[in-house]
């Protein structure tokens, strides 16, 4: 398997990383490296193997479903926002998505 | 008193011949005068560390204190430490005062009362195994300036090898603990997965990160696990089992102990004073009555395709996280809330980081899920059953902690694909979620520090601890320090 720059760039689009066309390049490179070690994979016979998602096979432990936390003044939002590049009115701010 | 062990230091403290204050002012003072070379350390706070030290020794005046009490200690720059910075060695987070305590900070600080000297340097995301992806630079090995000190946790190991603390946090992913301790001469161990709570330690790969002690003996590390494990509701997988002492089998003898050697690990690719190092060490158990056993992990050459399959994958889903919005870096200027995505991401993140989010998107895109993810999973699954077989004829598993000593830094900067392979005996276990420990077993022919491996079943630390203490009361490789530094 060998990407190609447009992959590369397609790739690097969807994980939202701009990337200029030199950088693209370096990235082909290492990535193509990095896929000839894993390609070692595909020679091992997996059929019939239940694939292993985590370390421990235990059930998600629940919760009851109740608010845990109130915050009626606002101090712990207030606390997380003060770390916020751009807030207002509690709210954070992002360039306007709808025009 | 610099390379006293934890229990010598709680016995000074609590005969009062020294105080917190005192203590934790000799490890602040050795820092501002060694910590400009060697930049083991992100962050200190003297005057955040010394309240603590007040705190500790008032709570010592007071007969309320632990085994751990007023003792310093170095933090993984990982763990979010309510109004430290905690960057986790990315420009993402340069400027990230955490709201909020990661519960090994809690456990350690508030409840054992031990003193944070501050946040140790680490790989950029804990992506690395050399320490030469932080953002705030590499780490100089105490050993040799001119080599790396082993990643991710390299800061940590550096601290304690140089004695700016006596003990160290570390989180250990696909070696992040055992390599930087086998590289620096200290004992490490990472913990069955799920026995130390990871809420607030930042992820990078949630199946397989677990946190664990870094110290130079295997006595130091189960005293400060016995303060680090424990159940918590706040992550969701914390592993609701009895609290145990994980010193309650240290000075066991070890007649009759099985040591398992798989036959993949003393093969080729291993350094021959790597080897010759890790032969002695096995003959010194053989005279302190171990039996070895041969055992085999034949799908051992498969855990790190596994593992650059799964943990970036893992990783390009944790780090979405990082957009700029609620937190950390936000690039200054953009068009639009895509651009500003794509803009702050490719600002925020280093080379290494943003190599394997692609590798992770990748491999989870359409298409591509069953050719690597799902047989990434089935491989895992393979591993974890080879170490089930293996534990039916041994109940330890000795091997090589890395395949070389330290390396020069920049010697694998440039090459991804090697700076991986230096984790090719510490991945499986990650995989496997078994615990494993490194620790001191000689020096090649250079004086670079050689570590052993050793690798448990299931929730065996104790036992696993008692086996490297029994090496450790008969050899004293473990002790050897650094010159230069007094």
């Amino acid at each position: 398997m060998s990407l190609t720059l447009p992959e590369v760039q397609r790739i690097a689009y969807l994980a939202r990383i701009e990337v200029s066309e030199a950088e693209a390049e370096t990235s082909r490179q290492h990535l193509n490296g990095i896929f000839s070690l894993i390609e070692a994979m595909q020679a091992a016979d997996t059929q019939g193997v239940e694939p292993m998602a985590h370390a421990q096979d235990v059930g998600q432990r629940l919760r009851e479903d109740r608010v845990s936390h109130l915050d009626p003044d606002g101090v712990q939002r207030a606390r997380f926002q003060a770390i916020a590049p751009e807030t207002e009115a509690g709210l954070y701010l992002v360039p306007k998505v709808i025009e | 008193m610099i390379h006293a062990s934890l229990k010598e230091l709680a016995a000074a403290l609590a005969a009062k011949t020294l105080s917190s204050v005192e203590l934790t002012q000799l490890y602040l003072d050795r820092i501002a005068r060694l910590n400009p070379e060697l930049n083991a350390f992100i962050t200190t706070d003297p005057e955040r560390s010394l309240a603590a030290a007040r705190l500790a020794d008032a709570r010592i005046a007071a007969g309320q204190a632990g085994p751990l009490t007023g003792i310093p200690i170095a933090q993984k720059d990982i763990f979010c430490a309510e109004g430290w910075r905690t960057t986790c060695g990315s420009k993402m987070l340069e400027n990230f005062i955490s709201p909020y305590d990661a519960t090994v900070i809690t456990r350690l600080e508030r409840e054992a009362g031990m003193v944070s000297l501050g946040k140790a340097n680490m790989d950029e995301f804990a992506m690395g195994s050399s320490n030469e992806t932080s953002w705030f630079g590499p780490v100089q090995n105490p050993w040799d300036k001119t080599r790396v000190p082993g990643g991710s946790s390299g800061g940590s190991a550096a601290a304690v090898a140089a004695a700016l603390a006596p003990v160290a946090t570390g989180t250990d992913t696909g070696g992040s603990i055992r390599q930087p301790a086998a590289l620096c001469n200290l004992t490490g161990l990472k913990p069955t997965y799920g026995v130390v709570s990871r809420y607030g330690m930042i992820a990078f790969a949630s199946s397989l990160d677990q946190a664990g002690p870094m110290a130079r003996s295997a006595a130091d590390c189960a005293l400060l696990l016995n303060a680090m494990a424990g159940f918590d509701d706040k992550d969701s997988t914390s592993l609701e089992r009895p609290s145990e002492d994980y010193c309650r089998c240290l000075g066991q003898p070890l007649q009759g102990l099985k040591i398992g050697l798989p036959r993949e690990f003393f093969g080729e690719g291993c350094a021959a004073g790597v080897m010759a190092a890790v032969q002695a060490a096995i003959d010194e158990y053989k005279r302190l009555g171990a039996e070895l056993v041969e055992v085999s992990l034949p799908n051992s050459h498969l855990s790190v395709p596994a593992y650059y399959v799964i943990a970036p994958a893992e990783a390009s889903s944790n780090l979405s996280r990082f957009d700029g919005v609620r937190y950390g870096y936000r690039a200054p200027e953009y068009r639009d809330l895509s651009d500003m995505y794509c803009k702050t991401r490719a600002q925020g993140f280093g080379a290494e980081v943003k190599r394997r989010i692609l590798i992770g998107t990748y491999v989870l895109s359409h298409g591509y899920y069953d050719a690597y993810y799902l047989q990434a999973q089935r491989i895992r699954r393979l591993i974890a059953d080879d170490f089930v077989a293996a534990f039916r004829q041994c109940d330890v598993i000795l091997g090589p902690t890395s395949p070389s000593t330290a390396f020069k830094q920049g010697e694998k900067a440039a090459d991804p694909v090697q700076m991986y392979l230096s984790d090719i005996y510490t991945i499986a276990v990650n995989l496997a979620g078994l615990p494993g420990m490194s620790l001191p077993c000689g020096f090649d022919d250079q004086g670079l520090p050689i570590g052993m491996q050793l690798i448990g079943n299931y929730f065996d630390e104790a036992r696993l601890l008692n086996v490297a203490h029994a090496y450790q009361q008969a050899s004293d490789w473990h002790r050897r320090t650094p010159a230069g530094l007094e």
